[in-house]
């Protein structure tokens, strides 16, 4: 089909020609994303970690109920995350609906149960591991929690670009929530979405093919930061 | 040591994203809620920065269907409301959930349809005929389906042809429940016929064998309104700088902008606001 | 933060400081009274009284499934007695009587970190502030012939040198009582041997050891006392020698004669 090679070719034209518009659209999306993430770490991480290493009674329902709203879509979240900065809402006050920051919020609730979901999972394998060694320490059982999480880290970073992955490819809940405003909500998705909807399908294509590279690039950075942090410590080589 | 420059450099990324956004919102700005037809012909894109050379303030809008548009002013989220759907904005009015209605400018429904018109349509300039005729023809029509304005027009067509629409769905009448554009994609994609607003189709970028089948029926005009949002009830609406914004669209400046904006050489709308000056 | 050497920037929690144990005071003997531990219906430890004494190594023999482990787990306060009481010099097994303590498995636990790091979280564990650490460390590293390898992963040693890394590791606090849960049973022999030596150079100088192992010619080579172990309880306690030579009870007689117990 033509589309594909044209949109190719426009994708290159894009990245080429550095075009002002398309970057600060670019910008806009990794700077959402990336904080809807770094936040969901900072939450979903000691969260995960904890019922990780926790034991008590309702976990296992805990435990289903965080692996479903790994499933939540989008367009719910936004939805939700709508009605509750909506000026008739009860956060309306903060007068946060259509900025960038209502995009934030959306793509948290929606990274967290990911995030918090695979470090529960991470810190639960490697918590059978270490487990009586840590109390042998003396470690008790939250003390250990920086430790697994730490030692975890390799393994974690794949749970936070899962998360990142979300919110960056997700267009449902931040088209609610930020409105697609131009120059101040667009992102790629949201572009995409729009310039679809204008039956410009090779743009919106070659928009998909720059999103698919940016996600290829921050991965290629996060592995690359992994492996430097490897150094005195590695992904688990088994021992003979 | 190397996870400190890490952890702080993804605070501090965060830090900077935060606060950069949020210097982004410190101008002056209202929102409008307006319809994808708008936004997807680019009338605003040509005209808005106009306005904001001449006041300083930035227009940000969110372009939804119509019933959204309404809702979300409903809920006092925007300070302009821009759409097209009369009466539904008379009962918005009327509701005391805006201030004044006022026409701004017009442009005409048209059905689009393949080029091998099955249901003998082509050419028509009687809009009440032509869905009988897709109707009895079971000619594949792709609608709205979405509350928006041009679905609300759609409904009153259908009507007016007498066709009760709803039993057909899922067979030659297919609800998209999208935007225009996604709906034009849809239509193009299964032959079907369907009612676009012709600002949108003109500057749609996908119109495969589709041509214009049906125009120029006096039923088909689409008449756009502008209603500030009632701040006696929705008190974070900026009543200035949306009744300053509505001023302009309505004044000659603004009209003038309106007219001037063409697509491959198509004047798009036509601004007929009865305050305008001079008129 | 200076003293967050091997804990992730996020370690909130400091790690336990108060050593309410004065280090001279000797907390052995380790006495248990009425010791149970049950899963379900299954008694699987079932012992009246225990008293581990202060010096010299102590055996743990039996079959498999005598539950060996678990005894040396519920003296180390790993796990939790169904029933029972355990006496560190008059104390409970709490947090910071096992600091006064340590246990090597039978498996090696390496830290996803370097072979320096992993010696030096045991001490940071302990509360050792960085600077001693640090210098602890580098000693230790020279005392286990880890140098050259100090700033490599762990887990990329060979199991050899992991278990001689783990046993460095538990020695390196100081401990007054070292539990070694069959810490040779999947080593070369050439490791094995390492291994026993650094057993040996422990006892020698101080260090109480009590050794699970079904090796009857490691505890042979090792113990100064027998412990063995059948169907959960304590069949008999006595000094090696006389363990060797004239075995009290049954289920040890038929051990040391090559019989398979069941």
């Amino acid at each position: 089909m033509q589309d594909f090679a044209q949109a190719l070719l426009s994708a290159l034209a894009l990245v080429i020609t550095g075009d002002g518009e398309l970057w600060a659209i670019v910008l806009l999306s990794l700077k959402v994303s990336i904080t809807a993430v770094v936040f969901a770490a900072c939450v979903g991480m000691p969260l995960g970690a904890a019922l990780a290493v926790s034991r008590f009674r309702g976990r296992r329902v805990v435990t289903v109920i965080l692996n479903a709203l790994m499933g939540l879509p989008p367009v719910v979240v936004g939805l939700f995350v709508y009605l509750a900065l909506s000026a008739s809402g009860p956060l309306g006050v903060l007068h946060l609906l259509y900025t960038p920051t209502a995009m934030i919020i959306a793509q948290f609730i929606l990274v967290l149960p990911i995030v918090a979901t695979l470090t529960r999972q991470t810190v639960e394998d490697l918590d059978a591991e270490y487990r009586l060694q840590l109390r042998s320490f003396g470690l008790s059982r939250f003390s250990s929690v920086p430790t697994l999480l730490w030692d975890a880290r390799i393994s974690l970073m794949t749970a936070l670009l899962a998360g990142f992955g979300r919110a960056i490819a997700e267009v449902g809940a931040v088209i609610i929530v930020g409105g697609n405003i131009n120059h101040v909500t667009r992102v790629m998705t949201t572009t995409i979405a729009l310039e679809t909807s204008k039956g410009n399908l090779a743009l919106a294509l070659a928009l998909g093919v720059v999103l698919i590279l940016i996600a290829i690039l921050v991965n290629a950075a996060v592995s690359a930061l992994g492996t430097a942090s490897t150094r005195g410590a590695t992904t688990g080589l088994a021992h003979a | 040591m190397f996870r400190h420059t890490f952890l702080s450099a993804a605070v501090g990324l965060a830090g900077m994203f935060l606060t950069s956004g949020a210097q982004a919102q410190t101008d002056e700005f209202i929102i409008v809620q307006s319809t994808t037809s708008t936004q997807n012909s680019g009338l605003f894109e040509e005209i808005l920065p106009k306005f904001t050379e001449k006041t300083g303030i930035e227009v940000r809008v969110v372009a939804v269907g119509t019933g959204q548009a309404i809702k979300n002013a409903e809920n006092g989220d925007g300070d302009v409301l821009f759409v097209h759907a009369k009466p539904a904005e008379e009962a918005f009015v009327e509701a005391g959930q805006g201030v004044e209605r006022f026409d701004v400018m017009y442009n005409d429904f048209i059905i689009v349809g393949p080029s091998s018109d099955p249901a003998g349509v082509a050419g028509s300039a009687d809009v009440v005929e032509a869905l009988e005729k897709i109707a009895e023809s079971k000619s594949p029509f792709a609608s709205r389906g979405d509350d928006s304005g041009t679905h609300k027009a759609e409904m009153r067509l259908w009507g007016e042809a007498g066709k009760e629409v709803a039993s057909a769905s899922g067979q030659w009448y297919r609800e998209t429940g999208s935007g225009m554009g996604a709906t034009l994609n849809t239509a193009v994609g299964m032959g079907a016929y369907v009612l676009t607003d012709r600002a949108t189709w003109i500057s749609f970028g996908n119109k495969g064998e589709h041509e214009v089948a049906v125009e120029g029926d006096p039923k088909l005009f689409n008449q756009y309104g502008v209603i500030l949002v009632n701040p006696e009830k929705h008190p974070n609406v900026k009543a200035e700088a949306g009744q300053a914004f509505i001023d302009w669209v309505l004044s000659e400046e603004g009209q003038d902008a309106i007219a001037a904006y063409k697509v491959d050489g198509q004047q798009l709308f036509f601004p007929n606001a009865t305050t305008a000056d001079g008129a | 933060m200076p003293s967050l050497a091997f804990l992730p920037p996020f370690a909130s929690t400091p790690l336990a400081r108060t050593e309410v144990l004065t280090s001279h005071q000797s907390l052995l003997p380790l006495t248990a009274e009425g010791l149970t531990f049950r899963t379900g219906d299954r008694v699987l430890v079932d012992i009246e009284t225990l008293s581990i004494g202060s010096s010299g190594a102590t055996m743990i023999l039996g079959p498999n499934g005598a539950g060996k482990s678990l005894l040396i787990q519920l003296l180390h306060g790993l796990i939790v007695p169904t029933t029972g009481r355990i006496s560190f010099g008059g104390r409970p097994i709490d947090t910071a009587a096992r600091k006064r303590q340590a246990m090597v498995f039978q498996r090696p636990v390496m830290l996803r970190r370097s072979v320096a790091s992993n010696l030096g979280f045991a001490l940071k564990a302990q509360g050792v502030g960085r600077a001693e650490r640090a210098e602890r460390t580098a000693r230790l590293l020279v005392e286990g012939g880890f140098e050259k390898v100090a700033d490599q992963p762990a887990r990329t040693l060979s199991g050899g040198e992991q278990q001689r890394l783990a046993m460095l590791r538990a020695l390196s606090t100081e401990p007054e009582l070292v539990f070694l849960d069959e810490p040779t049973s999947s080593l070369d022999p050439q490791s094995t041997l390492a291994i026993e030596e650094m057993v040996a150079r422990a006892v020698k100088r101080g260090v109480k050891v009590v050794m699970v192992t079904h090796d009857i010619g490691q505890a042979r080579r090792l113990g100064h006392e027998m412990i063995f172990m059948h169907h959960g309880r304590l069949t008999e306690q006595t000094p090696a020698a006389n363990f060797f030579d004239q075995p009290e009870s049954a289920p040890a007689r038929d051990f040391l004669a090559g019989q398979i117990l069941t």
